[in-house]
């Protein structure tokens, strides 16, 4: 019988075998719930898990965790998204427990973008920890039953852990090193930053394959479809960290500018199908940015659905 | 050393707008060598504020002088006669030396003159860098010299962060050196790459600021 650390549905994909798909709703500036749920619902049953960002690019947004919560209530499962620039390790972990405790099975461990990106570039910021000590902490709550002071943990939190990687920062020979340090300190599954230049990721890929990574944890290959030669290029310039190389940004001039969605979902497609092919995949992470009506579409032309279910 | 820079005149002015006679404090310790709060920057602020005030038809009567450090008792004792019929001190020493003026002078307002931003050191003629945030237990013995308490944006202990590219951080619109990819080739030249891939734990805040107002004893010179 396989032993689940958590047993969220994700988890259980995984160790079927089968390519997991997830994908990723940002919950609203403001609390209006319904807008959150309306956009949730075009994710329900067609990926595995749905991610929830935690105030996303330092903008205020209402909380990961009571997002998450909706999503359970929806019948989607949430991947909890956590940010160590705005918690210390007092909050960080109550906000653990209090997620596992609500049923929450999957976390992100993330830094965070800096806040100087956000709306509130005055801000302070907390860092006490970063994302690899989040992940340490978390592993060692549920499997050591101890917090970071040594506390014994009453109740340890059952939750299947994730980390994001950058594969086109830099130093590029460090970045898998980076994510074999996340898989030490704990993480289970990881989702990778969104990729255009394939060249790269595969390289990316073939390091850790030979560093033993993909038999570690679960590699996630990051895709958001671009929606236009706009996006493509805003991408490109400001988005940190992304490499958005100039054959797809002709691609898209090529066609007439009602027809660039499509094309941009065409690129998505054959840009998931390239990825699975890849040794070590173990599935695709969708971020299709306030595109989430079209998740179904991408999917269906990509052969992933329907989703597999796994008791 | 301690860095500052100097405040904006009007907001000096907006200061000292309800006084008459002052005092304009400089220090000829690290504000001197930055070139903030010397004698000379002393010199100048004070015909600045003469010349602003009188414009404005409101004279003001500026006394100037510059201690050898304002951040002991002793140096600042030449300013007892100066501050005597005077209203305020305005002090361009890095922030510990207007808090040794206040300390000494109970009945008299002090403002700063300067803000003082870190500790650091000059990186190029008239640039100065943060190196130091004083966190009370140094580890850049373990990240090849430098710091990534200071000098990363995020404060990783196990950096660099998806935003560094081409050696630049992702903070400070290309004006910072990720001082991550900057311990990586320091590493590498050290041949302790291997180090880099230990999964470095949490670090004891406690005798950062966040353990509250730190004091320092040492037994064997206290009287
Ligand atoms: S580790 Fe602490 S004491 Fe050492 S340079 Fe960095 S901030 Fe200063
Ligand atoms: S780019 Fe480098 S210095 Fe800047 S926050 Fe990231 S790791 Fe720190």
């Amino acid at each position: 019988m396989t032993t689940y650390s958590a047993g969220s549905n994700l988890e259980k994909i995984f160790k079927s075998g089968k390519k997991a798909v997830t994908g990723e709703c940002g919950p609203p500036r403001g609390a209006d719930a319904e807008h959150f749920r309306h956009k949730a619902n075009f994710l329900k049953g067609c990926v595995d898990a749905v991610n929830v960002t935690d105030n996303q690019t330092a903008v205020v947004r209402f909380c990961s965790l009571a997002a998450s919560k909706i999503l359970l209530e929806m019948g989607i499962e949430p991947v909890m998204q956590m940010v160590t620039r705005d918690m210390n390790r007092i909050a960080l972990q109550s906000n653990i427990l209090g997620a596992a405790a609500m049923g929450i099975k999957n976390l992100l461990c993330l830094t965070g973008d800096h806040q100087s990106f956000g709306d509130h570039p005055q801000s302070k910021n907390v860092h006490d920890l970063d994302s690899v000590q989040l992940a340490n902490t978390l592993r060692m709550m549920r499997d050591e039953g101890k917090m970071i002071s040594g506390t014994e943990v009453q109740g340890r939190p059952q939750m299947f852990i994730g980390a994001a990687a950058n594969p086109f920062a830099d130093p590029q020979e460090f970045r898998v090193v980076r994510m074999g340090k996340k898989i030490a300190a704990g993480v289970q599954f990881i989702q990778t930053q969104c990729i255009y230049n394939m060249e790269r990721f595969h390289k990316f890929m073939e390091m850790a394959n030979d560093m033993g990574l993909t038999e570690k944890a679960y590699i996630m290959a990051g895709i958001t479809p671009l929606k236009s030669v706009g996006m493509a290029n805003y991408m490109k310039k400001f988005v940190p960290g992304l490499d958005v190389p100039d054959s797809y940004i002709t691609r898209l001039k090529g066609v007439p500018k009602d027809k660039q969605a499509a094309e941009g979902i065409k690129i998505a497609v054959e840009q998931i199908h390239e990825c699975l092919a890849m040794k070590g995949i173990a599935g695709i992470h969708l971020m299709a940015i306030e595109w989430e009506e079209r998740v179904p579409e991408i999917l269906e032309t990509a052969g992933l659905l329907p989703r597999p279910t796994v008791s | 050393m301690v860095i500052g820079e100097s405040k904006p005149l009007a907001e000096i002015l907006d200061m000292i707008k309800d006084f008459k006679k002052i005092v304009v404090a400089g220090c000829k310790g690290c504000v001197t060598v930055c070139n903030v709060g010397g004698e000379k920057e002393v010199a100048i602020l004070a015909s600045e504020l003469r010349i602003a005030r009188k414009a404005a038809g409101n004279n003001l009567d500026v006394k100037e002088y510059t201690c050898e450090r304002q951040c002991d008792p002793e140096y600042i004792e030449p300013l007892d006669d100066l501050v005597a019929d005077a209203d305020a001190v305005v002090s361009i020493a890095c922030s510990v030396g207007p808090q040794y003026v206040t300390a000494r002078y109970p009945y008299l307002h002090v403002f700063p003159g300067i803000n003082t931003t870190s500790i650091g050191g000059a990186v190029e003629h008239g640039v100065w860098k943060e190196f130091c945030q004083a966190c009370g237990s140094c580890v850049i013995g373990e990240y090849g010299g430098l710091c990534p308490i200071a000098r990363c944006a995020k404060q990783l202990l196990n950096g660099p962060c998806g935003g560094s590219s081409g050696g630049i951080c992702e903070v400070g619109k290309g004006s910072i050196p990720c001082i991550w990819h900057l311990i990586y080739d320091r590493m590498k030249n050290l041949g302790q790459l291997h180090k880099m891939t230990e999964v470095k734990l949490y670090k004891n805040w406690s005798t950062s600021r966040d353990g509250g107002l730190r004091t320092s004893i040492r037994e064997e010179l206290k009287q």
